[in-house]
């Protein structure tokens, strides 16, 4: 069972604000969705490995080759928020 | 004597290394070659992480990367693959940084340093490959900035984190640490270390055996002794007020030259690793055994073997091998001309007028170097001149033995010097008296007046000896 | 209604008029569309077809307009997974499957509505509101895909492209009568593709006949160094076309008649094998027994990897940004804001099942299970050649009927998702009506045996009048 605080902590972790009044609702949700996922316990997975990527492929690689970059104004084209050049965020802390 | 370590100094250090000598970043093939270009040039969707984008790996960067770890005497690993390191930050343009996370390419290895009481061995726990984020600046500090400007070319550079264990017992050894890995990865040719973020140090630091904290946001060897001693000293004091150290992070402010900390909420670190999918295991430990038959002698062995060839000092072998530009520089001279003269002048006299210009060896050619130590061997100028040529083609350019022209340095003949004495004296027969009834200082008038008749080329000391073997006969 | 018109009469057409008259017509079409299936329409594609025309472009696609799901890249054409949080954003370069297309001549018409970030089975979670079903204005489309099946289905569009993480072409498929290809994970480069769950996903086409299936693989399919994923193999899908089903091997899983199909649906599906053993095939029951439990397996690794894939839009680069006076507020604010309900859902779970604690319990289990499933496929694919069963358990259902209760939602790609963790291909074709609503039979192949599942599908439909039934003819 997930529980309230985990919910809102989560949230944190995912970075999706969520207020108290709505950890209540997402706690029922996915508690609901948990408690289904629940039944791969049945599953007895004693020596099976687990399967990362469906096709067995390994050693992909490219050549350390330059290829052309983007021009600077492309770059930013999908923002406002910019500054010489630079993306612009909020501070941090 | 053996270092006793009465505070129970634990240090160790995460070093990130950036192989900005590869070509292409780590995951796409994007230009390293950014340090002087304007912000957000070096960037494509895939180091932008656009959506969509996805990352494939730079195969000459792995080769880098087992390169490394096999000089750090490390295990290659047998397969390995990238993860993904979850966590928020506005420097990471996809939300997580691509790293490796159970199978490091690189495990367990070791490094010998000089420590405080003879060699030490630092114990490497693992190196592994990841890439860099971007660029922050932060208008204003940190604390109280009015926003953050960020730049991405830095963004996907192959980083390579070599991590040790806490091994080292003061900021002496930590630094001595640093240079030994510099000087190692020097070797390589993986990385120009005087490029800007070209390695970048965290340190945990612990006293008396209590919780250690985490220095982050170290730039330079410099900074990072005097962060741990700053460091060090803070835990001390918290001791010794009886406060309990706690586990944390903090970040060295470097102009302040104080660690400060970052407790804040998103300290609840919890980066959810999983294998990134959209790239596939490497299996490239195979290729081990031809990339460690292809290593360059390492620094170490390099100074094992200037000792029992030149038969130079302790001194002049590490000196001489820190740098593999000085070492192959000082065996091209060495082979020209006396190889311990050589190591006098390249390890003492080059490197002290290069340093003092904060130039690099390339600034002084071997030909000229072996021409100014010809020069003095043959007793042709003095030792003085040589250095003063030295300076002279540093400052001024030019060839030494037109220099040499130029300012009339070379030393006159000796028969020239013979007659010039034989006149001195018989013109001074007063002070020859005086000279012989003890009156010492006589003798400087006569050489003086050797030195007259040379225009001064002739070297003094060697006028003043055979000025008195020509008065006691 | 304008009737369906495949890649061959669009090819007639545009000889006898123009390739720019062709995009003329889809696009008057489009703009009196009411089932909301387009997001956007390409305000060059005339310009575009003018110039086939005039180049006299002679690519495989010349002139044929397609539509493409919102979620693929195209350059200077925005691209919102249906989200609000990529609002504005207009990408600066293409899919890989986009310059295919474009190289092969191909007119986009526009971009199509989805489930926001694909994460759904009926299209009413974009953010630009619901695609209704053309078969019954009051349904879903199914999805995640569901804009570019029901656009296809409604004449504004000969074909288009989605993808199919658990089920999302193939769902909308067969809710909207049409063909739809979920291709071999690796067959067809996803870069440009913006990721749900990459190790899932694939690129799929949507047309009204198998034919234009496999002339659209022939162009999209293929090498691409750009996705690490992508595997280098040589196969030409047009040459799966041939009535031809004798001796072919089927094999049908019991457990994909399992509790909640439709009794209609299961009929339906019944008789579709009963025709393949009319034109020569054998078929026999096989046993999946993990299918059980491929569900939860798929939901906990898809939303595991959309965490940490939807993390990238935090609105500092680009798209939606929220009020905030420090990064991590604004980022926490612009994604509270930004993404609907079930992509929050999704990312929380996802973050919770990979988080300290739980990671071993919920996101290695899963993948644990997947290797399961997947050997369910390897034993049953070594005895049979083709796998059948129903698309779906149900026609498409009522527009808001599933919308508040997830679980529901999710029990719908009982018969997709384990296709997706085993990575084979399978397509989804009409196999009949129930209540004037469309109903697909699903075919399922080896790892890159795209073409005898293509001539399975091409011999049903040769055989079959099902997919001639169009909209507004339902009697
Ligand atoms: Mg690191
Ligand atoms: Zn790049």
């Amino acid at each position: 069972m997930i529980t309230k605080e985990e919910v809102e902590h989560v949230g944190w972790l995912a970075r999706v604000e969520i207020d108290e009044k709505e950890s209540d609702v997402y706690a029922e949700k996915l508690n609901s969705v948990l408690d289904y996922f629940g039944q791969l316990d049945e599953v007895d997975t004693k020596d099976v490995p687990p399967t990362y990527h469906v096709m067995d492929v390994v050693n992909v690689f490219r050549e350390d080759v330059v290829k052309e970059s983007m021009p600077q104004d492309i770059v930013l084209s999908n923002t406002e928020h910019k500054k010489e050049g630079n993306f612009k965020s909020p501070r941090i802390m | 004597m053996v270092y006793e370590n009465p505070d129970g100094v634990r240090i160790g250090l995460e070093v990130h290394v950036q192989l900005n000598k590869l070509n292409t970043k780590l995951f796409c093939g994007c230009s390293t070659d950014y340090h002087n270009d304007e912000p957000n040039t070096h960037v494509c969707p895939v180091c932008l992480g656009l959506p969509g984008s996805l990352p494939v790996i730079n195969e000459r960067a792995v080769e880098f990367a087992i390169r490394i770890g096999l000089a750090l005497n490390c295990e290659i690993v047998e397969q390995t693959q990238f993860h993904r390191k979850n966590y928020y930050y506005p420097d990471l343009p996809k939300g997580f940084q691509t790293t490796q996370y159970d199978y490091p390419i690189a495990g367990k290895g070791k490094v010998v340093i000089e420590g405080e009481d003879g060699e030490r061995v630092i114990r490497i726990t693992r190196a592994h490959m990841e890439e860099d984020p971007g660029k922050l600046q932060h208008i204003g500090t940190i604390e109280k900035s009015k926003g953050t400007l960020i730049n991405y070319n830095r963004s996907g550079m192959t980083l390579i984190e070599i991590v040790s264990e806490p091994d080292m017992r003061s900021p002496k050894e930590a630094r001595r640490y640093l240079d030994k890995l510099r000087s190692i990865l020097d070797y390589l040719e993986v990385f120009d270390g005087d490029l800007e973020g070209a390695m970048r140090v965290d340190a945990n630091v612990s006293v008396y055996g209590g919780d250690r904290a985490e220095v982050k946001n170290i730039s330079s060897f410099k900074g990072a002794e005097r962060a741990l001693l700053y460091e060090i000293m803070r835990q001390k004091n918290q001791v010794r007020r009886g406060e309990k150290i706690v586990m944390e992070t903090r970040h060295f402010d470097e102009a302040r030259g104080v660690t400060i900390s970052m407790r804040t909420k998103e300290e609840e670190h919890d980066y959810r690793y999983f294998p990134e999918p959209d790239l596939v295991p490497l299996r490239v430990a195979d290729r081990a055994p031809a990339i460690l038959k292809a290593l360059p002698e390492l620094p170490d062995a390099k100074r094992e073997r200037f000792l029992q060839q030149y038969g130079m000092s302790g001194m002049h072998a590490r000196a001489l091998t820190t740098e593999i530009k000085v070492a192959n520089f000082y065996e091209e001279v060495a082979a020209k001309v006396d190889p311990k003269d050589a190591a006098v002048w390249v390890a003492d006299i080059l490197k002290g007028e290069l340093n003092y210009r904060d130039l690099d060896i390339d600034a002084f050619a071997v030909e000229d170097t072996v021409a100014v130590i010809g020069l003095v061997t043959e007793n042709k100028i003095t030792e003085q001149s040589g250095v003063e040529i030295i300076r002279t083609v540093l400052d001024h350019g030019g060839k030494p033995q037109d220099i040499v022209k130029e300012r009339g340095l070379l030393k006159v003949e000796d028969d020239i010097v013979a007659q010039a004495v034989e006149e001195a004296i018989n013109e001074s027969q007063e002070a020859v008296a005086d000279y012989l009834a003890g009156k010492e200082k006589s003798l400087n008038f006569i050489v003086g007046k050797v030195m007259q008749k040379t225009k001064g080329r002739a070297d003094a000391r060697e006028a003043r000896e055979k000025v008195l073997a020509k008065i006691k006969g | 209604m304008t009737a369906w018109t495949g890649i061959s009469e669009i090819k007639q057409k545009i000889a006898e008029t123009s390739a720019e008259e062709v995009t003329a017509s889809y696009l008057e079409t489009i703009g009196k569309s009411c089932i909301n299936g387009f997001i956007t329409t390409w305000d060059k594609a005339l310009e575009a077809a003018r110039g086939i025309d005039t180049g006299g472009h002679e690519g495989p696609l010349a002139g044929v307009p397609i539509a493409i799901k919102d979620n693929i890249s195209t350059t200077g054409l925005s691209t919102t997974c249906s989200s609000k949080i990529l609002q504005g954003y207009v990408p600066p370069y293409d899919a890989h499957v986009i310059e295919k297309l474009r190289a092969a001549g191909a007119v986009i018409l526009g971009k199509t509505n989805m489930d926001e970030f694909a994460m759904g089975t009926s299209t009413e979670s974009s953010y630009y509101g619901a695609t209704l079903n053309p078969w019954d204005a009051a349904r879903v489309p199914g999805g995640s895909s569901g804009g570019s099946a029901a656009v296809v289905a409604a004449g504004e569009a000969p074909v288009s492209l989605g993808s199919d993480t658990g089920g999302s072409v193939r769902c909308p498929a067969a809710f909207c009568g049409v063909v739809g290809l979920k291709p071999t994970y690796g067959c067809i480069s996803r870069f440009g593709l913006i990721s749900y769950a990459n190790s899932l996903e694939q690129i799929g086409p949507l047309a009204t006949n198998v034919a234009d299936i496999a002339t659209l693989m022939d162009v999209i399919a293929g090498y691409d160094p750009r996705d690490s994923t992508s595997i280098n193999r040589e196969n030409t899908y047009s040459n799966a076309m041939k009535d031809d089903v004798k001796g072919l091997k089927i094999g049908v899983p019991e457990e994909y008649f399992g509790e909640g199909i439709d009794e209609d649906v299961e009929k339906l599906v019944w008789d579709a094998i009963g025709k393949y053993e009319d034109m020569g095939a054998s078929w026999k029951k096989v046993s999946m027994p993990h299918t059980k439990y491929a569900l939860a397996s798929y939901y906990i690794i898809a939303m595991s990897e959309a965490s940490s894939n939807l993390a990238r839009f935090d609105g500092t680069r680009y798209g939606f940004r929220a009020d905030g006076d420090n990064w991590h507020v604004m980022a926490s604010k612009t994604r509270a804001q930004g993404f609907g309900e079930e992509v929050k859902r999704r990312i929380l779970l996802g973050t919770y099942a990979l988080s300290a604690g739980y990671h071993d319990k919920y996101y290695l289990k899963s993948l644990k299970v997947r290797t399961l499933v997947k050997q369910d496929f390897d034993r049953a694919l070594a005895e049979v050649d083709v796998l059948m069963g129903p698309t779906m358990p149900t026609p498409a259902f009522r527009i808001g009927e599933k919308i508040d209760d997830p679980l529901s939602l999710y029990l719908a790609d009982v018969n997709t998702v384990p296709i997706n963790l085993a990575g084979v291909p399978s397509i989804s074709l009409p196999c009949g009506f129930v209540e004037g609503m469309p109903v697909g039979l699903q075919i399922i192949g080896k790892h890159f045996d795209e073409n005898t599942v293509l001539r399975a599908a091409y011999s049903f439909e040769q055989n079959t009048e099902h997919h001639t039934r169009r909209p507004g003819e339902v009697a």
